[in-house]
């Protein structure tokens, strides 16, 4: 979401977006070369964004702890597999 | 049994009744009743005397054959009873019959004579205290609905491609192990965010709508899941609760609800945007497998690139047409020909501006001439009609007209016009006017009336 991310640059929904909106126009047939050209560039770096993305291959998981009133203490680390397999109930 | 008074007053009755037919059936060693009697007689007895009864215990020894009845032994503490649900009843049930469940059975007694064992035809079974919960529940529903809160126009897009992940569930449940393996496999970089919260007991309910309210605010993630196992009713009456209902939907991330099973629905699953039908098919729901995105990727980047190897063809081929073209090979004769163009046009143009201007011109005068024309005929034609009039009008008015015919006009010296012989006259000179010249003529004398012609010539001639 835009909100948490604008720090790090586009989302990958925005720039997929934007990479779809570019790929459409540029087949539309009525874009000079130069304008082509620039769109081609222009697409790339949002395929790199998207792709980058997509590469990232490692879990990140914190867990928020609550405190009594609600509040957020520290996260903690939180690997899945050795975990307690019980049922909820 | 024996406990139940009713009971035995229905064995004190079959008795009674017995005794009053006067033979007692197997009263005596004589006439032994068979067992088929036998059992048919308490049978009876019992179907009469307990045609509905609801009674509660522990499903145990619980069989599902393939006919489709189900027979389970329902027990407490003390004692163990027999129970039958036929078919058409237990597709019926809104609970699905477990091992250990604590429920409470509608029916009516029975004996099972080929075993002699006496049994409870069910034709309802329901979890102990649900019935209760469920009104409840269907309360909430209704009330939470007619605010509006489930509608369908409230409901958010769940993100195409999230990159943070909310998850409120217990960690001690086998739930987020499936959940984070699946989502490993399928979305491997995601960030998740896990709140820990009880997801069962009397505090489950608060502790879930507080994560909920803090993963919203502010917004943190790009999707919110919250998901628990499958239970009983009671269970899951946390996901049931109103103040649940409402911190979904005054969540303004995108939420899903995974409570249970596929068969449970809660409150919860309304109130949220998507109810997942389980926690792991939250899981699939909320991320498209990333391998699907990374095709597609790579299809836009395929795309863009033959646009592009498109546009250099049809560029090519325009520049090796242009090429072609006479002007890049007598560059100077193009030019001297469309000058020679261009000063023709501009002749033309000359040409068809000036014979547009006389042409307007010479309307124009012949336009101010006519008009003249017809004002000024028109004016002389009538003045010298008039003038004619006139002319005529004076001639007829004129003395001389009258002299022509004739006649003269007589004045006296001093120029006035006689108009009747006077004496006085006599002797004096009288100037005669005639239509051609004058007379001075003396009077001789003065006739009576009728004068004559003669006289007056005579007159004339002194």
């Amino acid at each position: 979401m835009a909100k948490t991310e604008t720090e790090k640059g586009p989302t990958f929904e925005e720039a997929f977006r934007n990479l779809q909106e570019i790929v459409s126009r540029m087949e539309s047939g009525d874009l000079a070369l130069e304008e082509l050209l620039e769109r081609y560039e222009e697409g790339m770096r949002l395929v790199k964004i998207c792709s980058d993305k997509l590469s990232l291959a490692e879990q990140k998981i914190s867990i928020l702890a609550q405190g009594a009133a609600g509040g957020e203490s520290t996260a903690s680390e939180f690997r899945g597999g050795g975990a307690d397999e019980s049922a909820a109930h | 049994m024996a406990e139940d008074p009713f009971v035995e007053e229905q064995e004190l009755d079959f008795w009674g009744k017995s005794r009053m037919e006067g033979s007692t059936p197997g009263g005596s060693a004589e006439k032994p009743l068979s067992v088929g009697e036998l059992t048919r007689m308490v049978r009876g007895l019992l179907e009469a005397g307990f045609p509905q009864v609801w009674v509660e215990g522990e499903i145990s020894n619980l069989r599902s054959p393939s006919s489709g009845h189900a027979y389970f032994t329902l027990k407490d503490e003390k004692a163990v009873i027999q129970v039958v649900l036929f078919r058409s009843d237990a597709a019926r049930l809104p609970i699905r019959l477990r091992e250990g469940a604590a429920v409470v059975v509608r029916g009516r007694l029975t004996v099972f004579e080929a075993r002699g064992q006496y049994q409870v035809v069910a034709t309802d079974v329901q979890a102990r205290g649900e019935g209760a919960l469920l009104e409840r529940l269907e309360a909430l529903k209704k009330k939470l609905a007619a605010e509006g809160l489930f509608d369908a126009a409230r409901k958010r897009r769940l993100p195409l491609f999230p990159e943070r992940v909310g998850l409120v569930t217990s960690l001690k449940g086998a739930v987020i192990q499936d959940f984070l393996r699946i989502l490993e496999r399928r979305a491997p970089g995601l960030e998740i965010l896990v709140r820990d919260v009880p997801v069962q007991g009397a505090q489950a309910a608060k502790a879930i709508a507080a994560a909920i309210r803090a993963f919203n605010d502010p917004p943190s993630v790009d999707v919110l899941v919250i998901a628990r196992g499958g239970g009983s009713l009671e269970d899951l009456w946390p996901f049931n609760e109103e103040l649940v209902a409402r911190a979904l939907a005054d969540c303004r991330l995108p939420t899903v609800s995974a409570v249970g099973h596929e068969t449970d629905f809660t409150i919860a699953d309304l109130a949220a945007d998507l109810r997942a039908p389980t926690p792991s098919a939250a899981a699939e729901l909320i991320a498209r497998d990333w391998s699907d995105w990374r095709g597609e990727v790579a299809q836009l980047a395929r795309r863009a690139e033959r646009a592009v190897a498109r546009m250099l063809e049809i560029s090519r081929e325009r520049l090796v047409r242009v090429a072609g073209n006479p002007f890049f090979c007598e560059p100077s004769r193009m030019i001297l020909r469309w000058q020679q163009m261009l000063d023709e046009q501009e002749e033309a143009l000359d040409r068809s501006l000036r014979r547009a201007l006389s042409l307007k011109r010479e309307r124009w005068e012949s336009l101010v001439r006519h008009w003249r024309a017809v004002r000024c005929e028109e004016q002389i034609r009538r003045l010298s009609e008039r003038v004619g009039q006139w002319a005529a009008r004076l001639a007829s008015l004129s003395p001389e007209s009258t002299l022509g015919r004739g006649y003269a006009i007589a004045f006296d010296d001093h120029g006035r016009i006689l108009r009747a012989a006077r004496s006085d006259l006599i002797g004096k000179e009288v100037r005669l006017r005639l239509a051609s010249g004058r007379l001075d003529v003396c009077v001789l004398r003065l006739v009576a009336e009728e004068t004559r012609a003669g006289e007056k010539a005579d007159s004339e001639n002194v």
